[in-house]
């Protein structure tokens, strides 16, 4: 990672270049750089700035109201009491806790079989364009897509999870008196869980496994043979030799997919609707700004996901001391 | 010798677990495309459609194609993720440069704003954009979503971009500058065409997220004007509005599937280059 230039970097390379000529002359350059750099990104950031900041301070301010669509004249000012209502609602806190499940389960789970696949991919010499093209497939679909299929799946009448796996004993368990000739995943709140958090680590898992793949392929081969010259088992070698030494990509790889399944979605209203108390914090969110127009209370619950996602951007960056500037200078 | 067989086999098992692992869902859903909608109602579990009556041929596709509201989603897909892709990518490049090449103030504040927008919870602006697009004229409609799409792809692009420019051999922007170019004219003439690999790259990841979006798509469009696919897939109903058609649904799933089939078997290499310039770069 140390041999790419950082932003900083790049610059300081331009200002030296800068210093042989004359003072006056320097400075003219360097304000016109500054000019150009300037006007360059300001389309940019008039973009990105128009969709976020602005609703974000828009929400901010509706927040403090009690404002729903279906009585927008009953609209009254009240001060911090939708934080304080929904912050006393157990519903909220049920959601933040399964939010966070589907997170931490999922980002291990792809963390492991990411990192399994990057290994695979790493030392395979032949039929690379063929796994590269498959792993990316899940990664280009459409969410949306890869939630139906795996409801279909999962599903008694017409799926095929549970003709192949009809010899366990819990599988192949009726219930006629529900009409289900099978075991119904979307019965009851675990299985429908797990049904949703495979369909997301599906999806998700190539990303993890082209990041870490990535991350592989700066670790010293020499390193690693040195290791196995000195007796090193395979387990020590990776444990004691290519981890640490992809700590970065490793990083990098958890605080981005950790926060986008924070923000989980797509899979759960395709596959329960966020009944079972499947229910995500966003979806919570979506529940009560779209379905029941409650934009007073939407927006409060809106800020809290906001704040919610900034909090544990701030932890995992706190805990495992991920080096924003890096993945950042890299970037 | 037989160590080296032995990771052989290892290998040639890891490629086969891969493949299944990623190809799988994606071959159930082509088989549940063609078991016949009947066969689906009273229920054909297994994993391909079974013989006779199972099998529906292309029936479900043509019924899936028949369905205006996707038709139309389609075209509505193409449009917006093709336009978003194109302007965020324009922008995304001038900002690119910048931050990759020249040295000014605001800097650190750009390059943090695009990874806190990167992070953002998209949920949380569905309802102020949802009442503020109201207001602008701007729900359901094609420029209410490719706002938003391109909002949140700048900063993969600016990322991607960046990442790429950082290669781009310098000297020959200096050599056009000492010949008496301006700094502009050396971006647009020498280092413009010398970018378009990776200007390239960073459009086919922005394509793939306006293509996937969902919760924009979802939350602000109210009919066909401007709903795409994966909003039209989550609305789809067939002939019987009770029972959702899974077949006809696995049709249409993989109609909207084969542009990213298409765009992943073509350019693959591009695609792996660029998700991970911008992650972790050597």
């Amino acid at each position: 990672m140390s041999t790419v230039a950082t932003p900083a970097q790049a610059g300081s390379t331009g200002a030296r270049e800068d210093r042989g000529r004359t003072g006056a002359e320097t400075s003219d350059r360097l304000a016109a750089e500054n000019r150009l750099g300037r006007r360059l990104v300001l389309p940019a950031m008039v973009v990105m700035l128009v969709v976020t900041a602005f609703p974000i301070a828009r929400a901010l301010y509706l927040s403090l109201f009690n404002y729903s669509l279906t009585a927008p004249e009953d609209r009254e000012f009240v001060g911090v009491g939708n934080y304080v209502t929904a912050l006393g609602d157990p519903l909220l806190w049920q959601t933040i806790g399964v939010t966070v499940f589907y997170m931490v389960v999922t980002v291990g789970v792809e963390l492991v079989i990411g990192f399994a696949f990057a290994l695979v991919m790493h030392r395979v010499i032949f039929a690379r364009g063929l796994i590269r093209t498959s792993i990316l497939i899940p990664y280009g679909i459409i969410t949306v897509v890869s939630g139906f299929a795996w409801q279909f799946a999962f599903t008694d009448t017409n799926g095929f999870v549970n003709s192949w796996f009809d010899f366990l004993p819990a599988i192949s368990e009726s219930d006629p008196a529900a009409g289900v000739t099978g075991f119904n995943w979307f019965g009851q709140t675990p299985s429908a869980m797990f049904a949703i958090m495979i369909s997301e680590i599906w999806k998700t898992t190539p990303f993890m496994a082209l990041l870490l793949l990535a991350g592989l392929a700066q670790v010293s081969e020499d390193m690693v043979e040195a290791a196995k010259v000195d007796g090193a088992t395979w387990w020590q070698r990776m444990w004691r030799v290519v981890i640490p030494n992809m700590r970065a990509a490793i990083m990098v790889a958890v605080l981005f997919r950790a926060l986008d399944a924070y923000r989980i979605f797509d899979n759960i209203y395709v596959m329960t609707s966020g009944a079972l108390n499947t229910e995500s914090i966003s979806f919570l969110v979506y529940r009560q700004t779209i379905e029941q127009f409650q934009i007073g209370m939407g927006s409060a619950l809106s800020v809290i996901l906001f704040l919610s996602v900034l909090l544990i951007a701030f932890l995992i960056v706190k805990l495992f001391r991920v080096d924003l500037a890096q993945a950042r200078g890299e970037g | 010798m037989r160590e080296v067989d032995k990771r052989k086999i290892g290998l040639v098992l890891g490629i086969v677990v891969i493949m299944v692992w990623c190809l799988l869902p994606v071959v159930w859903m082509v088989s549940l495309s063609f078991k016949s909608a009947d066969a689906v109602t009273v229920g054909s579990p297994g994993f391909l459609p079974s013989g006779g009556d199972g099998f529906a041929g292309f029936d479900n596709y043509v019924d899936a194609w028949n369905n205006t509201q996707f038709r139309r989603s389609i075209l509505n897909s193409v449009g917006i993720s093709l336009i978003a892709t194109t302007l965020s990518v324009v922008i995304a490049t001038l900002a690119a440069y910048a931050v990759a090449r020249l040295e000014f103030r605001g800097k650190r504040f750009v390059l943090t704003t695009a990874l806190a927008i990167a992070m953002f919870p998209v949920v949380s602006l569905v309802s102020p954009l949802f009442d503020l697009w109201r207001t602008l004229g701007l729900f359901d409609t094609w420029p209410g979503l490719i706002l938003p799409y391109m909002s949140f792809t700048l900063p993969l692009a600016i990322w991607t971009l960046s990442a790429f420019f950082r290669e781009i051999p310098w000297e020959m922007e200096q050599a056009a500058q000492v010949d008496g170019a301006t700094s502009w004219q050396a971006f647009r003439k020498v280092i413009v065409p010398l970018a378009a690999p990776g200007v390239f790259t960073a459009a086919i990841l922005t394509f793939f997220f306006a293509w996937n979006d969902f919760v924009f798509g979802f939350t602000l469009t109210s009919t066909e004007t401007a709903r795409p696919i994966p909003a039209a897939l989550s609305f789809f109903v067939g002939a019987d509005p009770f029972s959702r058609p899974a077949a006809t649904l696995a049709a249409a799933a993989v109609i909207a599937t084969i542009p990213i089939v298409l765009i992943v078997l073509i350019f693959q290499r591009k695609i792996v280059a660029g998700l991970t310039s911008g992650a972790v770069k050597g």
